[in-house]
């Protein structure tokens, strides 16, 4: 997994070149008050990648990504947007998002929407050809105000792309859709995206990340906790937890047992994940005074789960593992 | 422009637009949208054009003489500057409307510039203040009631519709204030009491001293002392010059203050 991890960090940017990074964040913090959303994230993404931003409600993804738009201040730590500053990214239409909710007048006409919108930027693509790729030609002379909750979204998705951006960020963009909805939506996302645009979701939907992203970057209380392809935070899943009684456990060596992912001690109980549960309970029953030994299978949605719950433990040596 | 290469992006081509995104398009689809509001049409045009019709052809009064025409010119006045200051401040609070529906964030999306946006909605505002103005002196002239020289009309038809500038300022403030979508309920009432104030419904002269003296203190008095000087002749009294710079000063001050704190990203 280590391994599998380095390739893809190598791989991306010998593939895009000496691009500027799509989106650079350093030491990124948000408080509110005395709550921390964002408690110190670094993250490259890199030209032409799709990204997940994947985490529980109120794992801080919506702060980052207000921080990411230029929309909040981060407290500390530094974004860049294209080398830019996210204003003078936007201002150049370089960047464009698709929010959750609101951002729409409800008494102009979708098609004076997008005119609006279209008008404000230097450079934009024809409003009957963005209008036709959202799927959103056929309401054009509706009010907003009579638009389902769908056809909303699909007109925040043409006012997003009207400034052909590099970046699009989208916050959630399904949420209170259906699934013939949602999937529609995603169509014509995936189709544009083909054309090289760098993308970035936020979602709490496992199988949306899973489905769509090239990369998937777990966060939890705002931080990230895992990082990497779909196939590897899958992987990270698919193994088994090895579970044992060992007094006095050094937690450095168990780390050392080939194929252990991550490591756990509660008391003399040991729980040790790995994708190869065989070489691990082997090792734990020849090598150590290591008792009562149990194999469990862990699934996907525990995966995401522990990855993202509070239990620190868990998590903490899931990081170490990931990174 | 086509930037669909799966390769390098090129972001030399991209630029800001000029005037911090300032354009006509939005004017226009500004000013379509005020007009498309029935409740907006019939505040700030039909009420007034009606008022005029009720109190501006009495026979008793209507022809007496005024200055340099007749009473019914100068309540075409008083109507023109009730309805344009409606207007203004109708254009000027739908900021209050657009900051709910996220309208405001969602222009933070785009290159316009926050001078920019204030520009269009005062633009837009006085774009429908002066179609009060119009309306109501076509109905003036339609009923042929009001007498004025020919460069009167156009002179206090001009100093109404520059003066409700002072009302976008208002409407502007009001709008960052009041978190509420319904705020043209709560401003028509208020522009109410300021233009009995102002003395725009009633003549100043028929109320009791002490109010006649309250009432030069409210927003609409030195605006509409001014706008009928024209027809009136006479000197200038300072105190309604001063009375519209002061209430500029708390209108547009009010407004830049609400603004700053509105667009100060947290």
């Amino acid at each position: 997994m280590e391994t599998t991890k380095a390739d893809h960090r190598l791989g991306t940017p010998a593939t895009a070149g000496s691009l500027p990074l799509a989106v650079g964040l350093r030491g990124l913090r948000k408080n509110f008050g005395s709550v921390q959303a964002v408690k110190g994230i670094d993250l490259d993404i890199a030209s032409g990648e799709i990204v997940a931003f994947l985490g529980p409600n109120g794992a801080g993804k919506t702060s980052t990504i207000d921080m990411i738009l230029g929309l909040s201040q981060p407290t500390a730590g530094e974004v860049s947007v294209f080398g830019m500053h996210p204003r003078q990214a936007i201002t150049r239409g370089l960047v464009s998002a698709v929010m959750q909710t609101g951002g729409l007048l409800k008494d102009l006409t979708v098609v004076e929407t997008a005119q609006y919108t279209a008008s404000l930027f230097a450079h934009s693509r024809p409003v009957a050809e963005v209008l036709e790729r959202a799927g959103v030609t056929a309401i054009a002379d509706r009010r907003v105000g009579k638009c389902s909750g769908g056809e909303q979204q699909r007109l925040r998705f043409a006012m997003a792309l009207l400034s052909d951006p590099e970046l699009l960020v989208l916050d959630e963009p399904t949420t209170g859709m259906d699934v013939e909805g949602r999937r529609g939506f995603w169509g014509a996302i995936r189709q544009d995206a083909a054309e090289g645009r760098t993308v970035l979701f936020a979602t709490h939907y496992l199988e949306e990340a899973d489905a769509y992203a090239d990369r998937i970057i777990l966060v939890r209380h705002g931080e990230i906790v895992a990082d990497g392809t779909a196939s590897e935070i899958k992987a990270m899943a698919a193994g088994r937890t090895v579970r044992a009684t060992l007094p006095g456990a050094d937690e450095a060596e168990l780390r050392r047992i080939p194929g252990a992912d991550t490591v756990e001690l509660r008391g003399d109980t040991v729980l040790v994940h790995s994708n190869d549960s065989d070489s691990v309970a082997r090792y734990l029953l020849t090598s150590t005074q290591a008792r009562d030994l149990e194999i469990t299978a862990r699934g996907i949605e525990d995966a995401f789960i522990a990855l993202t719950s509070d239990d620190n433990s868990t998590t903490s040596s899931a990081t170490g593992a990931s990174r | 422009m086509s930037t669909t290469s799966a390769t390098a992006p090129d972001l030399t081509t991209r630029r800001a637009p000029g005037m911090g995104g300032f354009n006509l398009t939005v004017l226009r689809l500004e000013v379509r949208r005020l007009l498309r509001n029935r409740r907006t049409v019939i505040f700030a045009m039909v009420f007034p054009a009606f008022f005029f019709l009720i109190f501006g052809l009495n026979a008793r009064y209507a022809n007496e003489r005024a200055g340099h025409g007749n009473v019914s010119a100068f309540i075409m006045i008083s109507m023109a500057l009730y309805g344009a200051v409606l207007a203004t401040t109708t254009g000027g609070a739908l900021v209050s409307i657009e900051r709910a529906a996220g309208w405001s964030r969602q222009l933070r999306l785009t290159p316009l510039s926050a001078p920019a946006y204030i520009v269009i909605k005062v633009l837009t505002a006085l774009v429908l203040g002066l179609a009060s103005v119009v309306v109501v002196y076509a109905v003036g002239m339609f009923t042929g009631k009001p007498s004025m020289p020919g460069y009167l009309w156009v002179a206090t038809g001009l100093s109404v519709w520059i003066g409700s500038l002072l009302f976008a300022a208002f409407g502007l403030f009001m709008g960052y204030l009041l978190p509420t979508e319904n705020v043209m309920q709560i401003l028509g009432f208020v522009l109410m009491i300021f233009a009995f104030g102002g003395g725009l419904f009633i003549p100043l002269s028929e109320y009791p001293h002490v109010l006649q003296t309250l009432a030069t203190y409210t927003p609409l008095f030195g605006l509409n002392e001014l706008t009928h000087a024209p027809l009136l002749g006479g000197s200038i009294n300072i105190s309604w010059v001063a009375n519209v710079l002061a209430w500029l000063v708390i209108f547009a001050g009010g407004a830049i203050w609400r603004f700053r704190k509105d667009t100060a990203r947290v």
